[in-house]
Order: structure tokens, then C-alpha cells, then sequence
């Protein structure tokens, strides 16, 4: 009875809490400034739940989803662009390109005049881009460090490029000015409320989807290759598939997220996609708890709301602060908000065991919600003893507290 | 033939800069395995620490000179702090530790922008470093020339601690056999924290020496980071003859690239050359053998 709760009843019923908070009540108790704001908060949140799937879920600590937001972004940027120039210019080229550039419209713009092609561009690009990396990353099992560190510098180089293509891409100013969003006027508050709805049941959906997969053998697959991919390997099954279908999801949530982005917001610029941006992704997504479901949608939600209230009236603050919070959450609680009542359950009924954070926040990842402590370390050279390396780390940690 | 030997130069010396970058995170994330992104910012302490030891003693050549172990002491202070405080706890979880300090990093950052500003200040060569030296026909400047020579004096300082002191046969065994090491009555704690001090002090003279080719900013340690972290893992991690190669390499391949394109397309063309190269070698240029099948 009570496993029902918890297992289909209680997810649909949650399901349909978030439907009508996002789709009923906010547009109608928000005013229009704020409405727009929460839909761009959405965005990351579709996003969140990407990385959720491939960092939480499958431990690909993905820093460059910036790539792929930018990717799905600047395609449809394009195609507004270049919509925007035919409906109000008559000319049909783009006000920036006859300002930087030769006034011609490049070559591999021209699909993109298409809504059709547009639209699946949004979806197809950002997908095979993450396919054709992760099958060349994981199938030679590149992972971990590695794995972080290429799709870091994977961000860097896509920022630079943009900003070295000035008269294509805009440069650092990045695509904006938009007037109209496949026809429809973006200053019209009709289309404005549109446009979050459309962002609001994006995110319902992809919800739902990563938790269908969450539960399908591909998403218990995918929680075993984190812990041990070698034992994984020797099953039978081929971890590098795994990771890469997930890794190609996660690609195309952003690249969703990025095309919702630019209507809503009104600009897309190398300072989205970045280094910086990318990692800034993961911070909501520690918070709320990596490995559920809905704690980087919440958690994701939570800091852009903060950073949005935060970063104008206290620049300075709002940094220190930001990076504080990779600190506190990442070094003292991995497993997020979410595995708090675990933890504060667990100190209550043995107060002695958790005399510190290390022992306290150890077994409950190992627990239920957060990712292991014990998955297969990539740099050690010794991986064979993940246990005794730990004990080894909580008796010190112990003895110092003392 | 000038114009080669330029370019061969310019690569070089882009090369040498990312060695001194790379060297120290080659001990802390290669040895250790601690995912340092702060190891840019300490670069960024050390080069405001040449600034400030400038503006202590004006002549230009006795601050550089005081600088450089300057630099190194507070690069080394800041990682050793941050290995007491934060990473110690966290070597069994060695991604989180890129989150974790690139939340030190944020900081770090501000913390900079706060004191000096966050225009960015200049540090002056000394005289002697100003000019060029011609080879062949082509022109060398001189403090590229220096921080050349620099970075082959730490390579060498640190390739000789490593192998030729106690302190360094401790290290390595530590790296090798952390257990095996402690129950031979090594103090892994202190390894630890030694290895930390150097490799953060190194990412210090690599700041200071970063101020003799440009200015210095709240974001230096950005430009370098990924970069190092690059030469890090295409040289293999842990292997510092690998890092040494990977880095003159790629410098020499950057600038090559950036004179024959543009330095956009060149950096793009630098990753897919490492990804295809990653897929030849997984484990970098030089990789430590051993039977784990990680």
C-alpha cells in the first residue's frame, strides 16, 4: 500500500501537482515581467534534467552542455534572424551581417530560413554532435577525468569560435533584437504567455520522459555502469552504448532548452554557452540532488531564481556566494537537498556515527538517492580497493574532528 | 626561414607557458588526483603577487627576482590551505573536487576583482629582458626567451626532487602504492600536503612569469586552465616527460594553426586534434602501467 504511494500513484499524482502549478496557477497569480523570468528559469531547468540523467545517473560529469543549449539556441536564433529580416527589412539579410560583415547571407545560414528544417535542426544537431563525441569518447572508454576535462574544453573552443566569427555569428554580442517568433509578434503578451507554456510543457514532458527511462533497464543499466562499469562490461552488456544514448539525450534536452531560450529571453550570446555557463548548469542540479528526479529541476529553478534576485543588487556577493555553494553542497552534502531527510534520520537514531559531515554523508549516498562513494575511481591507479580507501578516509576525518 | 624560426618560436614559447601552467597540476591532479580548477587562480595570485612585490621595490629586475619565490610561496600557501581545509576530505571522490574548486575558483576570482580592480594592471620588465636577440634573421624577444628558460629550471628542479630526495621517493611511492606506502611508515598525510604545496607553488611562478608577456587580470587563470588541463591529459596523467611534450607540442601546433587560420578556428582544430589523438591513445603520450583494468 504504502510502495504504492511512493511508486506509480505517487508520481502521478505529483505529475499532476506540477501541471497545475506551472500551466495554471503561475500564469495566473504572476505578473507578466515575473512569468517571463520563471520560463527562462525553465529552460535551465530542461536542461537540469538532462544532466541529471547523464552526471546524477550515469556519473559523466558533463561540462560542456553549454555547447549543446548554444547549439539549439543559435539555430534558432538564425532562423528569427533571419525571418526578422524578410518580414520587417525586406531585404532578407540579417542588420548585424551588413554592419560586420560583406551583407551576405553565408551559406550554411540558408537551411535555417525553414521553420521545418529549423525545428529539427534543434533537435538533430545538438543529437548527433553528442553522438559522434560520445561514441569517439566512450567507446575508446575515455571516462571520467578525461571525459570532464574534453567536454570542458569542448565549451571553450565553441565560445571562442563564436566570438571569432563575428560577421556569421555575431561575436561576443552574440544574436538579439528578435521581433517575432515563427510569425507571431514576441511584444504581444499573448504570445509572451504562449512561449512560457511552451516552455512549461517541455519540461512536463521531459520530466516525464527521464523518468520513463529512470525505470526502464536502460536506466538501471545506466546507475550500474556508473558504480562499476568493469562488472558491467564483464555481464555482457556494452557500457560505452549506455552512456552515449543518455549523453545524446541529455544533448538534445539542452539544445531544447537553448531554442526556447532565445524566444524567451530575447538574446543568445557567447556568455551563455561558455566555460563558465556550463558548469554554473551543475550547481542547481548538486543542490536539489543529482541523482533524482526532480531535485535539479527544483534545484535549478531555486539558484537562477536567487541569481536573478541576487546578482543585480549584490554583484559581488552573488559570486562569493555562487561559489560557496559548489563548496558546501559538493564538498559537504553530494547528495543534495534531497538526501537531507536521510541524513537528518540517520543522525537522530545513531547521533555517534554521524560526529561529522564525511561520516554522516557517506552512507546515506550510499543509501538510497545519491550517487556511491564506492564508483570506480578513474585516476586512482589502485581501483581494485575503493573500500578500505574510504574507511581509511572517514577513521582520519574522525580522529580530527576529535 | 625567417619567418619559420618565428613561428617555431612563438610555439615554443606558447609551449613553455603552458609546461610552467601544466608541471604543477601534472603533480596535484596527474599524482594525486585531485581535479584542480583553482590551479588557475593561483596562477592569478602569483602574477598580482609580482605586481605587488613591484610596487614594494620599483627596480624592475630585483622584483622579478623577488617575485618568482614570492609567487611560489603564495601559490603553495593557497593549495596547501585548500588541501587542509577541503580536499583531504574528498580524494575517494576525485570529480567532485573539479566542483568544489571551481567554487574556489569563483572566489578566488572575486576575491581578486575586490582588491585590485577588475581593469587589469601591468607588471614592467626589467631592462635586461627588454629587446630581442636575433636567430637566424628572426627576433626573439627576450622575456619570452626568459620565461623559456624558467620553465626548463622548474622542469628540471622538479624532475630532480622527484627522483633524487627522500622527499621525492616518498611522493612516488605514495602515487604507486598508497597503502603499501603508508604501512611502510610513509606519512601519506604529509606527501600529500607536500606534493600539494609544490605543485600549487608552481602554478605561482607560472603566474609571475605570465606578467613579462601580458597584463594581469582577475581572469588570467581562466585562459590557461583548460589549456593546461589539456597537456595534462594528452600527455598522460601522471607522467611529467609526457606533459613536457604535450605541451610543446601543442604549442607549436597552436601556433601554427592560428598563422595558417585564424586563432579561433585555431583552437577548435586544437581539440579535435587531441580528441583524434585520445582516440590513438587513450591514456595519453606516456601512461603508467599497471594491471587495474581502470
Amino acid at each position: 500500500m504504502k510502495s504504492l504511494l511512493h511508486g506509480r500513484m505517487g508520481t502521478a499524482a505529483g505529475f499532476t501537482l506540477g501541471a497545475v502549478l506551472l500551466l495554471g496557477v503561475a500564469p495566473a497569480v504572476l505578473p507578466a515581467f515575473n512569468l517571463a523570468l520563471l520560463g527562462k528559469f525553465l529552460c535551465f531547468a530542461i536542461v537540469a534534467v538532462g544532466i541529471g540523467l547523464a552526471w546524477g545517473r550515469g556519473g559523466m560529469l558533463t561540462l560542456g552542455q553549454g555547447v549543446f543549449f548554444g547549439l539549439g539556441a543559435y539555430i534558432m536564433a538564425m532562423h528569427m534572424k533571419l525571418a526578422d529580416a524578410s518580414l520587417f527589412g525586406g531585404s532578407g539579410v540579417p542588420d548585424f551581417m551588413s554592419l560586420y560583415g560583406s551583407g551576405e547571407v553565408p551559406g550554411w545560414w540558408e537551411p535555417f530560413r525553414s521553420p521545418a528544417v529549423t525545428l529539427l535542426a534543434v533537435v538533430l544537431v545538438p543529437g548527433l554532435v553528442a553522438l559522434v563525441l560520445g561514441l569517439a569518447i566512450f567507446k575508446r572508454r575515455v571516462k571520467g577525468a578525461y571525459f570532464a576535462i574534453l567536454s570542458q574544453a569542448l565549451a571553450a573552443a565553441f565560445a571562442v569560435f563564436l566570438i571569432g566569427q563575428q560577421a556569421t555569428t555575431g561575436g561576443s554580442n552574440g544574436l538579439n533584437g528578435f521581433r517575432s517568433f515563427f510569425g507571431f509578434d514576441l511584444k504581444d503578451p499573448n504570445n509572451k504567455l504562449m512561449l512560457y507554456m511552451i516552455a512549461a510543457i517541455v519540461l512536463l514532458l521531459s520530466l516525464a520522459a527521464a523518468r520513463q527511462l529512470m525505470h526502464s533497464r536502460l536506466g538501471e543499466l545506466l546507475v550500474a555502469v556508473r558504480d562499476q562499469e568493469e562488472r558491467v562490461r564483464f555481464l555482457g552488456y556494452d557500457p560505452a552504448t549506455v552512456k552515449t544514448v543518455i549523453y545524446v539525450v541529455a544533448a538534445v534536452l539542452a539544445g531544447i532548452a537553448g531554442a526556447l531560450f532565445v524566444p524567451l529571453v530575447g538574446i543568445i550570446s557567447p556568455a551563455d554557452v561558455g566555460v563558465i555557463p556550463s558548469i554554473a548548469f551543475l550547481i542547481g542540479v548538486a543542490i536539489g540532488g543529482r541523482a533524482t528526479l526532480l531535485g535539479p529541476v527544483l534545484g535549478a529553478v531555486g539558484v537562477a531564481a536567487a541569481q536573478s534576485s541576487l546578482s543585480s543588487t549584490f554583484p559581488s556577493f552573488w559570486v562569493y556566494f555562487q561559489g560557496l555553494l559548489f563548496v558546501l553542497v559538493i564538498g559537504f552534502m553530494p547528495g543534495g537537498l534531497a538526501s537531507l531527510p536521510a541524513l537528518v534520520r540517520r543522525r537522530r537514531r545513531t547521533p555517534s556515527a554521524a560526529a561529522t559531515h564525511e561520516a554522516a554523508v557517506e552512507p546515506a549516498a550510499a543509501g538510497a538517492a545519491a550517487p556511491s562513494p564506492a564508483a570506480p575511481d578513474p585516476v586512482s591507479p589502485t581501483p581494485a580497493a575503493p573500500d578500505p580507501e574510504a574507511r581509511r578516509k572517514a577513521t582520519t576525518s574522525e580522529e580530527v574532528s576529535r | 626561414m625567417e619567418l619559420l624560426i618565428g613561428q617555431m618560436f612563438a610555439g615554443l614559447s606558447l609551449g613553455s607557458v603552458l609546461l610552467l601552467a601544466a608541471l604543477g597540476l601534472s603533480l596535484t591532479f596527474g599524482q594525486m588526483g585531485v581535479i584542480n580548477m583553482a590551479h588557475g587562480e593561483f596562477m592569478m595570485a602569483g602574477a598580482y603577487t609580482a605586481f605587488v612585490v613591484q610596487r614594494a621595490i620599483s627596480d624592475a629586475g630585483v622584483s622579478l627576482l623577488v617575485s618568482i619565490p614570492a609567487g611560489f610561496l603564495v601559490g603553495g600557501v593557497l593549495g596547501l590551505v585548500l588541501e587542509a581545509v577541503l580536499l583531504r576530505r574528498m580524494y575517494h571522490r576525485p570529480l567532485d573536487t573539479l566542483l568544489v574548486t571551481f567554487g574556489v575558483a569563483l572566489i578566488l576570482q572575486q576575491a581578486a576583482r575586490d582588491i585590485f580592480g577588475a581593469p587589469s594592471v601591468d607588471v614592467r620588465a626589467p631592462a635586461w629582458l627588454q629587446g630581442n636577440i636575433e636567430l637566424l634573421g628572426a627576433p626573439i624577444p627576450l622575456t619570452r626567451l626568459f620565461i623559456l628558460g624558467l620553465s626548463l629550471v622548474c622542469l628540471a628542479g622538479l624532475v630532480l626532487l622527484l627522483k633524487a630526495t627522500p622527499l621525492g621517493r616518498r611522493i612516488r611511492a605514495v602515487v604507486l602504492n598508497r597503502d603499501l606506502a603508508e604501512t611502510s611508515g610513509v606519512s601519506t598525510r604529509r606527501s600529500d600536503q607536500l606534493t600539494f604545496f609544490i605543485g600549487s607553488g608552481l602554478a605561482g611562478i607560472a603566474g609571475v612569469a605570465v606578467t613579462l608577456i601580458g597584463s594581469t587580470s582577475p581572469y588570467l587563470g581562466t585562459n590557461y586552465i583548460v589549456d593546461a588541463f589539456l597537456v595534462v591529459v594528452a600527455g598522460g596523467i601522471g607522467q611529467i616527460k609526457g606533459a613536457v611534450i604535450a605541451a610543446f607540442s601543442l604549442g607549436v601546433l597552436q601556433s601554427v594553426f592560428e598563422y595558417s587560420t585564424t586563432a579561433s578556428i585555431g583552437k577548435v582544430l586544437i581539440l579535435i586534434v587531441i580528441v583524434v589523438f585520445l582516440q590513438l591513445r587513450p591514456q595519453g603520450i606516456f601512461s603508467l602501467k599497471t594491471r587495474s583494468l581502470a
